[in-house]
């Protein structure tokens, strides 16, 4: 069975419909990556699945969006509950003003955790998941603000996997990075995709191909070809994608 | 040409603006100047009332009474010399107005010649005598003992415990009780306003829809335009009859009063400068603590407020700021009562009512107006430390946070 799937998605922001009847699903243990050009929606329906949107004013969503077969836009859905079980790294890092061992820690804390010796192995793990745990074993009372960018991603990545989600949601992740923090990035990412169900919204064509099994392309809110990564760049059905993938527009 | 033309103007602006910076710092400069100059002054004025002297026996070893001293004599709380230091005598009082209980008015003379020799001789007569009169009457044939002329040390009005600048024969000038009345006032003031300045500013940040936002914002902003002697009148009528019959006291003006009537006074700049910082917290910190599944309530206490401490901070020194320096509104409210203050249902009186109320029946120059301006030193000094204190709290919490 899929583990996320989106039936008939249509999303508007006020009276803009920025979606437009999204139908797709995505299966675990995989790597889906959303490509198009800058307001197509992609990154609108990313924040669907952990419902960032709801914190839109004036936002209004139709259409079934399920996790496990579950409906994550139900009556009785508590938001921080699947806020929980479906994690989020954004655009840019945004560590909390908090030391290193905090900013890990917070997920667990905010759950009601009080047994610091899981805290902690806790935060080892995620810090050692993220492939951050070497560079910050000796600074974990410091303050996450004198991380460099790149490290402070892979902290906001480890601080999303801290609470033990099953899907992780990454809005652009690597764009504003380095060269050197993006690669790093992308390894963790494939390491990643054992354990959690990743979805990854970017701007990189090359990035998509690299760290995707799977990729959607989106073009003014609808969804143009959903397919294998490598068959959407080697042999796309749509011209649209094509043209995007080759760099004719976007 | 035109080019010299605008790199000329530029020059001009930028001067402009030097020199308005320069002007701005130089008249601050210049205030606080002559506050301390005209405060630093009050030193050298004498303990007794100006003009006269005080005498005693020349067999009495006392040289010098310090003005509480001299205030308890001449209020018989003091009634042997021993108290003082002196010999084991009981004090007899003379001023000058006593004179015709010892001599008929016309052995003084037709234009009071005579006065010297017949105060000298009824101090003399009496070994146990105080005298206390004008140093026009001191004459050098005199054998009595005149005490040199000595100033108010600066223990006497840093810790004294009176303040009674009219008091006859020695003004007494003690800050304590006015000290501590301002702090105490300022500080209950803080602590009612501090939370629910707090609270409504997460409400208006964190909770309200922008429609009440709207309505709410210039609401509060325009609380911070009402003069304070419209908040004054309001805490004369509403609050003080409030107080006087919620806690049955004699009266209403009360330490309490003020520091409600400051409460109100302060909150507006509160919420303000809170919600201010609240507000700029960016979005992705918030997004980031409710993507890790925290509630909102959550996301407020964990991310919002610690986000915006140092702009609490900030608005918790503009708080003091105003609620110490407030003038017209307390004067109406604490009752002005000059005594050391015990709980908030006793009068008060702050430093800045007492300047107000005094400064215009003090004469120009003389000690009490000097005296003033030393309270105006004082405070100014009062709220330079508290906004140093709070400037290195709050810089100690963003190192800690950052």
């Amino acid at each position: 069975m899929s583990k996320l799937a989106a039936k008939d998605i249509h999303f508007y922001y006020g009276d803009f419909e920025a979606l437009k009847g999204i139908t797709m699903e995505m299966t675990a243990h995989t790597v889906t990556a959303f490509i198009g050009p800058s307001g197509c929606g992609k990154s609108t329906f990313l924040r669907l699945f952990n419902r960032m949107n709801d914190l839109v004013d004036g936002s209004r969503m139709t259409g079934l969006l399920s996790m496990d077969g579950e409906d994550i836009y139900a009556r009785n859905i508590q938001v921080d509950e699947l806020r929980k079980k479906v994690g989020m790294v954004f655009q840019r890092p945004n560590p909390f003003p908090k030391s290193i061992f905090e900013n890990v820690a917070y997920g667990l804390r905010v759950n009601g955790v009080k047994d610091s010796g899981f805290i902690a192995s806790r935060v080892e793990a995620s810090l050692r998941a993220a492939a951050l745990w070497d560079e910050v074993k000796d600074k974990l009372r410091q303050s996450a603000f004198s991380l460099s960018g790149g490290q402070q991603q892979r902290l906001c990545i480890a601080r999303a996997l801290a609470i033990e989600p099953s899907v992780v949601l990454m809005d652009e992740p690597a764009s504003a990075l380095d060269p050197i923090s993006t690669a790093k990035i992308e390894e963790l990412i494939f390491e990643l995709k054992k354990d959690y169900t990743i979805v990854i919204v970017t701007h990189n064509m090359q990035q998509a191909a690299r760290v995707s099994d799977k990729t959607a392309f989106f073009y003014l809110g609808e969804l143009i070809e959903y397919d294998d990564t490598k068959k959407i760049f080697l042999n796309p059905r749509v011209e649209a994608t094509q043209n995007y993938i080759t760099g004719r527009f976007g | 040409m035109k080019k010299a033309f605008k790199r000329f103007l530029e020059r001009c602006t930028e001067g402009l603006l030097l020199l308005s910076g320069g002007t701005t710092s130089l008249a601050i400069l210049l205030i606080v100047l002559f506050l301390f100059r005209e405060g630093a002054s009050f030193f050298k004025s004498p303990n007794i009332e100006s003009g006269y002297v005080l005498a005693v026996h020349p067999e009495n070893p006392v040289n010098h009474l310090s003005p509480e001293q001299i205030k308890r004599i001449f209020d018989s709380e003091i009634v042997r010399w021993d108290e003082v230091g002196g010999p084991a005598m009981d004090i007899e009082l003379f001023r000058f107005s006593d004179m015709v209980q010892y001599v008929p008015e016309e052995r003084l003379g037709a234009d009071f010649e005579h006065v010297p020799a017949v105060v000298d001789s009824i101090v003399m007569a009496h070994p146990g005598m105080i005298a206390f009169y004008p140093e026009q009457f001191v004459a050098p044939e005199q054998q009595l003992k005149v005490f040199p002329e000595a100033t108010i040390r600066p223990e006497d009005y840093f810790l004294g415990h009176d303040w009674q600048p009219t008091a006859h024969p020695a003004p007494q000038f003690g800050v304590i009780p006015l000290v501590l009345g301002t702090l105490w006032v300022s500080l209950f003031a803080v602590i009612f306003s501090l939370p629910f300045g707090v609270a409504v500013a997460v409400y208006l940040a964190e909770i309200a829809s922008e429609r009440i936002r709207k309505v709410f914002k210039p609401l509060i902003e325009l609380l911070a335009g009402i003069p304070s002697v419209v908040y004054g009148f309001f805490g004369l009528v509403v609050i003080v009859p409030l107080i006087q019959k919620g806690f049955n006291l004699p009266v209403g003006e009360t330490g309490l009063a003020g520091s409600i009537v400051l409460a109100i006074m302060a909150l507006p700049t509160i919420i303000t400068v809170a919600e201010d910082s609240m507000r700029t917290i960016p979005r992705s910190m918030k997004e980031a603590s409710l993507a890790l599944g925290a509630t909102h309530w959550q996301t407020v206490y964990r991310v919002i407020i610690p986000c915006s401490i140092s702009g609490i901070t900030a608005a918790i020194v503009l708080g003091i700021g105003r609620a110490i320096g407030e003038t017209m509104a307390v004067l109406m409210v604490t009752g002005n009562a000059a005594i050391i203050p015990h709980s908030l249902l006793e009068p008060v009186r702050t430093i800045p009512a007492t300047i107000a109320a005094e400064l215009g029946e003090a004469p120009k120059g003389g000690t009490h107006y000097e005296a003033l301006f030393l309270l105006g030193c004082i405070l100014f000094v009062i709220t330079l430390v508290v906004s140093i204190t709070v400037e290195i709290i709050s810089s100690k919490q963003k190192s800690n946070l950052t």
